[in-house]
């Protein structure tokens, strides 16, 4: 079974573990600044969204990669980035419609998302569960949940 | 080592910026931020100096687990000698500033002389350069934080900045990071705004600023630690649901809320600006006032408050750029510019609240100073002519026109901007200052809670509930429950908190851990991440060296014994009502006992064996 990330703000307070676990993944730093999933802090309507890859499946910046340094992972799904073969050109970066992929100065490469091989560390590292890991085909089932509660079979019957 | 093992010295002066590297003899002794700090200011500037001279020097501080994984681990430390209180001035804030300032690669950045016209420091990793801030001169602290990330066309550079009130001199001025989360007390904004330096402003993007000593370790240490305070009532399910707001109606109903400047002890207006009440629906535009919690850097708790006021309210109603959602009233914010002066109007509370952030003055001593000009008016000794406007008690129009008049330094806001002290005695009636040291009493009465008192008392940096939370044992039976009159143990119960409370302010991690966490659960994170032998009791040890260090800076500026007291009102006049009826602090009781279980003198002075023993 393919998982993905789901994202859910609602559940977000804007605490970066999430940031600081995804840079000690690739960096063995917590430096915000290097991580691949971004909180973003909407102040004056009190909202923290994160925001990451989300692993398109007709992937625009694999596509334009023009030495194919963007290759699938069939067991997650994730597009990663090889960094051996990535030449740094920056195309990718402008192919992606999200802004998900970015260069990174000091490698002299492209970064983005990979799922950490099926263990995200920002799922793990987050608190409030606004960040988890779950059946790709289902995100939408937490959800679906809610309002399926709201259902008033009581009034429909009588 | 979890140090960047890099000190930023600043000479505003000269306007130079050097890097020198920290002193790792005082880290193994003091940590890092406020112990580490003091011990610089400390050694550096003379205890007689004038808080607002270029003599004095400005420290900012982060810790070792300050830009860690740890939950919380993303304080930093503002150490200077305070303008408000003439003693050491150490004022702690969360938000995002400190971990960026630790990205850059710096522990420390020492401030010192003063700029020849208003400049900020521009910190991107290890490059440091002062800019010119004339146009920011008579800015806000928002205003400021815009026009720095758009003229450096960064929106990710964290900013701390004064406002209006740190460049007029307010003696409680704050500074302000992340738009809402401050510096808050004792007037480190005031020092700021003497040396003509408007803004920190830093960008930290190095991945080898510092490392854990022992990863492994850490990451064992800071998970249990996490799973601690989720599991925890106050820390998992209070804090972050109510905020630290979740106190006000338990404060009122024990009787120990402060109303109407001390008169009383009981408010009948607690229940409109309590948690709960942030979190009706209002009838006038059916949306609530809190919006949302929010989290400091790193923090699982996320205790902070996130509110937007009713557009329609009068303070705001013509002026769209309050109806956005900003940093809301947390409890003592709420119990000062409230209930401090018989003000139950939420909205209003907010306002004033969004003000503070706004301009950079401590919510806590602005409110308690207009709690007390409220009195003197309602005695007669202030009058409109004085005042410009009517001041009775409970005049939710009287906190906003003041609030707009401190931020912006006009008119009777100036005299306010001085601190109750400092008004009281301008008008004769010295003894109306509900003050210790001059600094302002926060949302607890020392009559309903006899440790507060004691811990008001003797706090090194004024009238405080961060120095030793006496809360804790006193109402939620944290780590034991002793009974709000009780004077028996009480001493050594707060000197324990107090040396406690000195070991997480120089961690980088919040005091609000220690409502589930205990030593036990804080050295082994502490010592994972820095190099060398850090146990519990040498971490003890520590915290009581930090608090005799801070004390001898005291007795060194001038203070003594005299000053560890409370005003005539908590020790003569008895709380009114409520089931701590009858009572007045027993401060005479247990003092000569605290100064015992210190090892200090009759008079409060460290005895030479306690300085020998502690390397002070």
């Amino acid at each position: 079974m393919q998982k993905s990330l789901h994202l859910d703000p609602n559940k977000c307070t804007g605490c970066l573990q999430c940031e600081m676990a995804c840079s000690w993944e690739n960096y063995r730093s917590f430096t915000t600044a290097k991580s691949r999933i971004k909180v973003f802090t909407f102040h004056h309507e009190g909202r923290f969204v994160p925001y990451t890859c989300t692993q398109c499946d007709e992937a625009w910046c694999l596509i334009a990669c023009p030495v194919d340094a963007i290759r699938l992972d069939p067991v997650t799904g994730a597009k990663i980035v090889l960094e051996p073969t990535c030449v740094g050109c920056k195309v990718c970066t402008i192919a992606c419609p999200f802004g998900a992929i970015n260069y990174v100065a000091q490698t002299g490469k492209v970064q983005k998302c990979d799922l950490c091989g099926g263990l995200p560390a920002c799922a793990k590292a987050c608190p409030t569960g606004a960040i988890t890991y779950v059946d790709a085909d289902w995100t939408g089932l937490e959800k679906m949940r809610q309002w399926a509660g709201r259902t008033d079979t009581n009034a429909a019957t009588a | 080592m979890a140090w960047t093992k890099n000190v930023l010295r600043v000479n505003l002066t000269a306007g130079t910026c050097t890097t020198e590297p920290l002193n790792m003899t005082w880290a193994r002794e003091y940590l890092g931020q406020r112990g580490l700090a003091t011990k610089y200011l400390v050694s550096e500037i003379d205890p007689a100096v004038d808080p607002l001279s270029p003599d004095n020097k400005l420290i900012f501080a982060t810790g070792p687990l300050t830009g860690t994984m740890a939950a919380t681990g993303g304080r930093y430390s503002v150490i200077t000698k305070g303008p408000l209180t003439g003693a050491i001035a150490c004022s702690n804030s969360g938000g995002y500033f400190g971990a960026e300032l630790k990205f850059a690669g710096w522990d420390l950045l020492i401030f010192e002389g003063a700029s020849p016209k208003p400049v900020y420091l521009l910190v991107t990793d290890g490059r440091a350069e002062l800019v010119d801030a004339t146009d920011l001169w008579g800015k806000t602290v928002w205003e400021t934080e815009e026009h720095i990330k758009k003229a450096h066309l960064d929106p990710q550079i964290r900013v701390a900045a004064i406002g209006r009130a740190g460049e007029n001199r307010v003696l409680y001025a704050a500074i302000v990071n992340d738009l809402h989360r401050a510096a808050g007390r004792s007037g480190v904004g005031a020092v700021m705004g003497s040396k003509n330096l408007k803004a920190v402003a830093v960008r930290g993007t190095r991945t080898d600023a510092y490392r854990l000593a022992d990863p492994e370790a850490f990451f064992a240490a800071t998970e249990a630690g996490k799973k601690a305070l989720a599991a925890n009532g106050v820390t998992g399910q209070g804090l972050p649901a109510f905020g630290t707001q979740v106190l006000m109606n338990v404060i009122n109903e024990l009787g120990a809320l402060p109303t109407r400047n001390h008169r009383e002890v009981q408010f009948e207006g607690a229940q409109a600006i309590s948690a709960e009440a942030m979190k009706q629906k209002r009838p006038t535009d059916g949306k609530a006032n809190l919006v949302t919690n929010g989290a400091c850097f790193g923090c699982t708790i996320a205790c902070g408050r996130i509110s937007r006021m009713d557009p329609g309210h009068f303070s705001v109603k013509d002026k769209p750029r309050y109806h956005g959602a900003s940093g809301g009233v947390e409890y003592e914010a709420a119990w000062a510019l409230g209930a401090a002066n018989g003000v139950s109007d939420l909205e209003a509370l907010t306002y004033a609240n969004f003000l503070c952030n706004e301009d950079g003055f401590d919510p806590i001593s602005f409110g308690a100073t207009v709690g007390a000009a409220m009195e003197l008016y309602d005695l007669g000794v202030l009058t409109k002519e004085i005042v410009g406007f009517e001041m009775p008690f409970g005049s939710a129009e009287a906190l906003v026109k003041v609030a707009e008049l401190t931020a912006s330094g006009e008119g009777f806001g100036q005299e306010i901007g001085l601190g109750s002290k400092r008004l009281c005695a301008k008008y004769g009636r010295p003894e109306l200052s509900m003050t210790v040291k001059g600094q302002e009493f926060p949302a607890y009465d020392g009559r309903g809670l006899q440790g507060m008192g004691l811990a008001y008392a003797t706090s090194n940096r004024g009238a405080c509930h961060l120095r030793g939370y006496m809360v804790s044992p006193e109402v939620l039976g944290i780590p034991e429950k002793m009974e709000p009159q009780a004077t028996e143990g009480k001493p050594a119960m707060l000197k324990a908190f107090q040396d406690l409370t000195a070991v997480v302010d120089s961690s980088g991690l919040c005091i609000f851990t220690t409502f589930a966490w205990g030593l036990s659960d804080i050295q082994p994170q502490i010592q994972a991440a820095c190099e060398g032998d850090w146990s519990g009791d040498r971490l003890l040890t520590m915290g009581e060296r930090i608090w005799n260090l801070e004390r001898g800076f005291n007795l060194a500026a001038g203070l003594t014994c005299k000053d560890d007291n409370l005003p005539p009102r908590l020790l003569n006049e008895p709380a009114p009502t409520g089931p701590q009826k009858g009572a007045v602090s027993k401060l005479g009781e247990m003092l000569p006992e605290y100064y015992r279980v210190r090892g200090w003198t009759t008079e409060g002075v460290p005895t030479a064996e306690t300085r020998a023993r502690l390397g002070v």
